[in-house]
């Protein structure tokens, strides 16, 4: 019963916020890929992504409220999803 | 005598919020990694055709991508409180949040067609005549992986409506309560997902040109 207990009530004020912060980042996007940026905009460009990205499964999926190991249960996804992308890209940039 | 064959075995109460919990992210798993194999696609061919996926992507209409990516974080917002307002027992508000989740999630479809409609007007759609005769093998590749990522992503939209569904109604009948919250966490969850996915393919194919 206690497990319940502790079940966390996250105040709706909180939720505005991170959409806030989730449209600011959402604008910024737009305003910094329209700058001629060269190869940087995909990066600036992800970068807002995995901010964004962040903010949502922190707060909207609650992951800051979870045990721990659901947190490393994510975690390890993303990892290997990283790995995949480094190992392909090892693959392609250094063909000949 | 019939009495005895339908005698109700009370079962024991198999709510386990903690285990629903777990599927779901298990689901939520193998749904990231199968967008996440499309997105490794896109980014070799970006990688091996860079002036053909920067002149389709131009095609893109970076308004409703933006409309759309903003109207999805409004959503994402709204059935997030409306955990919120289960576990506060507010039940009608509760059902209020998750239909306005449900219509900003039909919005969203709307403007989807429109943008579409817009593609197969200007004779692009996968195989059609202009993109097989006018374009380049990398503009061919951009709009079909356009298609088959966005439409996946479309197809996500409406099983996440059904699922609001049966949430609306878990919640209106006091099947769903804030004794008993997983139907609606998981619905969440999975909108939260549709709304990951899409944060990524908005600037990856609207605003990178």
């Amino acid at each position: 019963m206690s497990e319940d207990k502790h079940h966390h009530i996250v105040p709706y004020r909180l939720y505005v916020i991170v959409l806030l912060a989730l449209l600011a980042l959402t604008f910024g996007s737009i305003g910094i890929t329209s700058i001629e940026l060269g190869e940087f905009t995909v990066a600036a460009a992800l970068l807002f992504a995995v901010v964004k990205s962040a903010l949502v499964l922190t707060y909207f999926m609650h992951l800051k409220y979870d045990k721990p190991y659901i947190k490393l249960m994510v975690a390890f996804v993303f990892a290997i999803f990283v790995v995949v992308i480094v190992i392909t890209f090892l693959d392609y940039l250094y063909r000949v | 005598m019939a009495e005895h064959q339908h005698a109700h075995v009370e079962h024991p109460d198999m709510y386990d919020p903690e285990s629903s919990k777990i599927g779901m992210w298990l689901f939520i798993f193998t749904e990231l990694l199968l967008f996440g194999g499309l997105f490794i696609v896109y980014s070799v061919y970006r990688y091996l055709n860079p002036d053909a996926f920067h002149l389709a992507a131009e095609e893109l209409n970076t308004f409703i991508g933006a409309f759309n990516t903003v109207i999805l974080l409004v959503s994402s917002m709204t059935i997030a409180m409306s955990t919120t307002a289960l576990q506060k027992g507010h039940k009608k508000v509760a059902i209020a949040l998750v239909v306005i989740t449900f219509i900003i999630g039909i919005g969203f479809l709307v403007n989807k067609y429109f943008e579409w409609g817009v593609k197969f007007s200007h004779g692009i759609w996968p195989g059609s005549e202009q993109m097989l005769n006018e374009m380049s093998q990398g503009e061919i590749l951009f709009f079909g992986l356009y298609f088959v990522m966005t439409g996946l992503h479309a197809l996500h939209i409406i099983v996440g409506l059904i699922i609001m569904g049966f949430a609306i109604k878990g919640v209106a009948n006091g099947k769903v309560n804030a004794k008993r919250p997983s139907l609606l966490d998981n619905c969440g969850l999975y909108w939260h997902l549709v709304d990951l996915i899409w944060i990524f393919l908005f600037p990856l194919f609207y605003l990178i040109h």
